[in-house]
């Protein structure tokens, strides 16, 4: 019974721009010159049941470092702390429904008997119409630990492709594409957390 | 609104959590996902998250009379609001930030989509942040929003509310939710508020007035604590489960 003292969630609604997305809130680089690891760009947009772009979405990431370690007083595993690396990011979308991160790639982390996660990035969406917000994970589609990752092989074969970040071709940073579908046909898993 | 189309597709307790699908809200039917959510154990992912992810908080942020740095003042009635954040063992939630956002006293929002002819306030910004203290303790002070007009059905009014956005310690406590005054008419007509599923859970997003809290000759004051979400039982427990 302990959940009945919870507060329930509401819609960020559509005039949260100014505050949740003033200048110093704002968190689309993540990295800085000396944050060690892989950069890459993660770059995407949010579509709602009609195929139409949400120009009025926020998304959030969270992730650990390139050691494969969180920057939380939880997180007490072998793996180095890189004091230049937080690991959230926060961005709104464009009239376009386009949101971008300029990030490093997460190492692997922990699942907690032994085994290791395939390197993965936290995501939620907010939106007007979204009462509560959702959340998923990124996964990268090039990576081969995503075989033997212990949570994605909770999530039906057939729907797993909607959680796995394409890197793009022919550009010469690295670039994953990672769209979200609320609704409808390529709906993206969203997890009962 | 008790014969709006609820959808089934819920996150967290439903006993607690509005529904994706709650016709009745417009911006609800194209917008809500439609397949179950997919039920994972947690992981470090989600029992970490970020800690204060802004380090330029001031004083003056949780000032909304005052922050549009105008050197005038919002017009309206000055209100307190403050209270705790708490997860649902009651434990206090120190040092996390809080965001929020409202209308002015007029109901209007300083934003270019809001468009109705209620008047714009030059001293008001309606945007606010502030840490919780050791105690788990926020305090804003700031004007009493006004109620205003939307078109999600024919002379649809918003009941006066403010907007906030709390961290918590994890992935698991991240919660963006409104809280209401007491007493307001418009509750019952708000599809938003409506959507919450229960009354006990609708009750706990309305402050309290606090005459305790009331500043003689300054402001009213009202009382209104948070209750996010810890970690459900042991980390890691279920995740011997297999595939």
């Amino acid at each position: 019974m302990s959940a009945n003292g919870l507060t329930s969630s509401q819609t960020v609604g559509p005039f949260f721009f100014p505050c949740l997305l003033r200048e110093d809130a704002c968190r689309s680089v993540l990295v800085l010159p000396e944050t060690v690891g892989e950069r890459i760009r993660i770059e995407g947009r949010v579509f709602d049941g009609d195929g139409i772009p949400v120009p009025d979405a926020m998304v959030e990431i969270w992730q650990a470092n390139a050691h494969g370690r969180y920057n939380h007083p939880l997180d007490q595993g072998p793996a180095a702390l890189d004091p230049s690396f937080m690991g959230f990011g926060r961005c709104g979308t464009d009239d376009d429904g386009y949101y971008w991160f300029e990030t490093i790639k997460p190492g692997a982390v922990p699942f907690g008997d032994g085994r290791l996660q395939a390197p993965h990035i936290c995501v939620s969406v907010f939106a007007r119409g979204l009462l509560n917000h959702v959340v998923t994970r990124l996964y990268f589609a090039d990576e081969p630990a995503n075989a033997d990752d212990p949570v994605l092989h909770y999530v039906p074969v057939d729907r797993q492709a909607t959680l796995l970040a394409q890197r793009e071709s022919g550009s010469e940073s690295i670039v994953y594409r990672f769209d979200i579908v609320l609704q409808g046909e390529g709906e993206t898993v969203f997890f009962n957390l | 609104m008790s014969n709006t189309t609820i959808g089934s597709i819920i996150r967290g307790d439903r006993e607690v959590f509005p529904p994706y699908l709650y016709e009745a809200y417009q911006s609800t039917r194209r917008r809500a996902p439609t397949l179950p959510l997919i039920d994972v154990p947690l992981t470090l992912t989600e029992l970490t998250g970020p800690g204060p992810v802004i380090s330029s908080v001031s004083p003056e942020d949780a000032d909304l009379t005052r922050n549009a740095g105008t050197g005038g003042e919002a017009i309206g009635q000055r209100i307190i609001v403050t209270g705790r954040v708490l997860d649902d063992h009651g434990r206090a939630i120190p040092n996390t930030l809080l965001e929020i956002w409202q209308a002015n006293a007029a109901g209007r929002y300083l934003h270019k989509r809001d468009q109705w002819p209620g008047p714009l306030d030059p001293n008001f910004l309606g945007i606010g942040r502030c840490l919780t203290n050791a105690e788990g303790v926020y305090r804003f002070l700031t004007i009493r929003p006004g109620a205003y007009p939307w078109k999600n059905h024919p002379n649809a009014w918003r009941p006066a509310h403010i907007h906030f956005s709390v961290f918590g310690p994890f992935t698991l406590s991240r919660l963006v939710t409104q809280m209401y005054f007491p007493d307001d008419p418009l509750h019952a007509l708000d599809p938003i508020m409506q959507s919450v599923p229960t009354e006990e859970a609708r009750k706990r997003l309305i402050a309290t007035y606090d005459h305790n809290l009331t500043e003689p000759e300054w402001a009213l004051g009202y009382h209104w604590d948070i209750i996010v979400r810890g970690p459900n039982g042991t980390p890691f427990e279920s995740a011997e489960v297999g595939q």
